[in-house]
């Protein structure tokens, strides 16, 4: 069995409680790092464990905590970033609904470390029940001397809030998110400046996602070069994945990374394998924002290689030939689905939550959305095709945030590698618009 | 469906909820409590009216303007009236992928309505919704603030009797 860093105890009866969370080593990262280590020595071990970005970005904790600007006489932020609305993720979801202490843990560790003393988790509202679930263990922490005045009696003062969105994918990007805990639109802002230099109420504010959070009592309690240890290169530690779609066992897995996709894929301990009966189709191994792949490049790299579970692995060969790890969203598709419909369907994901503050975004996401519609539905016509790809490229590296970005990259990765698709739903319509239907031949038919 | 109300305020236990949201906050900084007023005053009448709104810009000190601009950008906020029950359905790829298209069909067939309609008896509105962080687990709707997960035709006929009782 893997190393468990996030899930060791998440499985516990009662862990969602202060005692039970408590027995099980809980809180005892919160003493040592507040007690016994200097905020620049937690800093430390953040960097010296390389974890990255857990959000999908996957940019270093440690290195992001290292730009945050300490002018005098000025607060400074920490914000958790728990607003996950990427199709095909649903980690943070799982584990701040089944052991909250753990994040609200880490969130202690690393507002000390930052010198903040107000710090906010900043939930989608959809996961109302689950804010109510973060706010009795935060009363639960406060009761024993967690939070509050004077932590342990150690002069720390925090005070730990969460923010309820409004249901909005876009407030996952952190100036946006900065934007709606202020209390409007959630629009991104133009960086510079950088949060860490001017975030929340024009504040130093780090933006950090709740697993990257949640790992910091694992790194305190066995140190930095442990957790650098664990994983492969520059991928340490472990990583949470969300895997759906057409296999037999969907759930949320916690995996070393540097395992390879066809064991997480193919293994009891993880996926169980496509859907019984079925064979792969695609996978998009990281959200929905990144590039789907074909069967024949999902478990070899360009070089033949294994395609592992990390980082560089799975991006290897660019766009051309590999993907993005992202979020760790990893949705599985067997024969029976439509690469065309849930391309559509994406789209339309993309331009509903498109907040509608860059015209490249605003526009293409609706062109693309329109014009897979009526392919799908069997009006296309060939020139189509490419202006999707047209569409996409005008889209992509033209907006303030990503979320452009995140809408162009699946359309043109599914016309780059199931453009054949495309074209039999344009060369039939009357059969391809039929519900159900899906494409089944290995070449273009035209 | 709730009538919009003539008389504006919160009852005395959410006026305390919202005192408190309001005290969270850092001094003049009170606009970071408008979503989670706004959920509060959803939570009592049902749906954002013109008047909440202006009641929630007074009590923040803001411009009405500046509570509908927020209030129409984000999705949960009912900007007009709803039934009792809010069913708000994931549309999004991964659901989809396990049949909730076919699911949904059966849904709307079975209440009798389309997207972002109400059931003539008030008791049901349906809401699209995109991805509801829970793909593992789709297809999945929420209703307030319960998922229900792993739906199925028959799991659906369940929940609609049991809440039209």
């Amino acid at each position: 069995m893997a190393i468990k860093i996030l899930t060791e105890h998440i499985n516990t009866p009662g862990i969602e409680t202060f005692d039970v969370y408590r027995q099980k080593g809980g809180y005892t990262a919160v003493e040592k790092a507040i007690k016994t280590m200097t905020s620049e020595e937690v800093v430390e071990e953040a960097k010296k464990s390389g974890v990255r970005g857990r959000g999908g970005a996957g940019f270093p904790m440690g290195m992001k905590w290292g730009f945050l600007a300490k002018p005098e006489g000025v607060p400074r932020y920490l914000v958790c970033n728990a607003d996950e609305s990427e199709p095909g993720t649903f980690k943070d979801h799982h584990l701040m609904k089944c052991i909250p202490h753990l994040l609200i843990e880490g969130m202690i560790i690393s507002s000390y470390a930052l010198g903040a003393n107000k710090s906010f988790i900043y939930v989608r509202g959809e996961l109302m029940y689950v804010i109510r679930i973060l706010e009795k263990a935060i009363e639960e922490a406060k009761a024993k001397g967690f939070l509050g005045k004077n932590i342990l009696g150690t002069g720390y003062d925090l005070e730990l809030i969460v923010q309820p969105g409004g249901g909005a994918y876009i407030c996952g990007e952190e100036t946006a998110l900065l934007e709606s805990l202020e209390g409007k639109r959630g629009n991104p802002r133009n960086k510079p400046p950088f949060p860490a230099v001017k975030g929340l109420y024009q504040s130093p504010t780090v933006v950090n996602n709740v697993e990257s959070i949640s790992n910091m009592p694992w790194i305190i309690n066995n140190g930095g070069d442990a957790y650098a240890a664990i994983g492969l290169g520059r991928s340490t530690g472990t990583k949470l994945i969300s895997a759906s779609g057409h296999i037999n066992k969907p759930g949320v897995y916690e995996i070393e990374l540097g395992v390879s996709v066809d064991e997480f894929l193919n293994s009891d301990e993880y996926c169980g394998g496509v859907r019984t009966g079925h064979h792969l189709k695609a996978l998009v191994a990281g959200g929905s924002s990144v590039p789907i792949l074909p069967a024949h490049l999902i478990t070899k790299t360009a070089n033949g290689e294994d395609r592992l579970m990390s980082y560089e692995s799975l991006s290897d060969g660019g766009f051309a030939t590999g993907t993005m790890l992202g979020s760790g969203g990893f949705i599985v598709f067997d024969e029976t689905a439509c690469i065309v419909r849930n391309t559509w369907n994406f789209a339309r994901f993309y331009h509903h939550e498109s907040c509608g503050q860059c015209s490249p975004c605003r526009e293409g996401t609706g062109w693309m959305e329109k014009v897979l519609h009526r392919i799908e539905h069997g009006h296309g016509s060939m020139h189509d095709i490419d202006l999707l790809v047209d569409i996409s490229k005008k889209i992509e590296g033209n907006t303030i945030c990503p979320l452009g970005d995140a809408a162009a990259w699946p359309v043109a990765s599914a016309i780059r590698h199931f453009r054949d698709e495309f074209m039999w739903h344009i060369t039939h319509p009357h059969e391809a618009s039929q519900p159900g239907a899906v494409y089944q031949g290995e070449m273009a038919l035209v | 469906m709730t009538e919009s109300p003539n008389l504006v305020a919160f009852t005395p236990e959410r006026q305390e909820k919202v005192k408190e949201i309001i005290a969270r906050y850092p001094e003049g900084r009170q606009k970071s409590a408008l979503l989670p007023v706004l959920h509060v005053a959803q939570e009592q009448w049902g749906w954002l009216s013109s008047e909440v709104m202006d009641h929630v810009a007074s009590l923040l000190s803001l411009e009405p303007v500046e509570v509908y601009e927020v209030a129409t950008f984000y999705t949960m906020y009912h900007l007009d009236p709803v039934g009792k029950h809010v069913i708000e359905y994931c549309r999004t790829g991964p659901c989809c992928l396990m049949g909730g298209e076919d699911i949904y069909g059966h849904l709307k067939q079975k209440l009798g309505i389309e997207a972002g309609q109400t059931t003539a008896d008030g008791l049901f509105t349906l809401k699209e919704v995109e991805c509801l962080a829970a793909c593992g687990w789709g297809p999945v709707f929420q209703i307030r603030e319960k998922y229900y997960m792993n739906l199925t035709n028959e799991k659906v006929d369940g929940i609609i009797e049991e809440l039209s009782k």
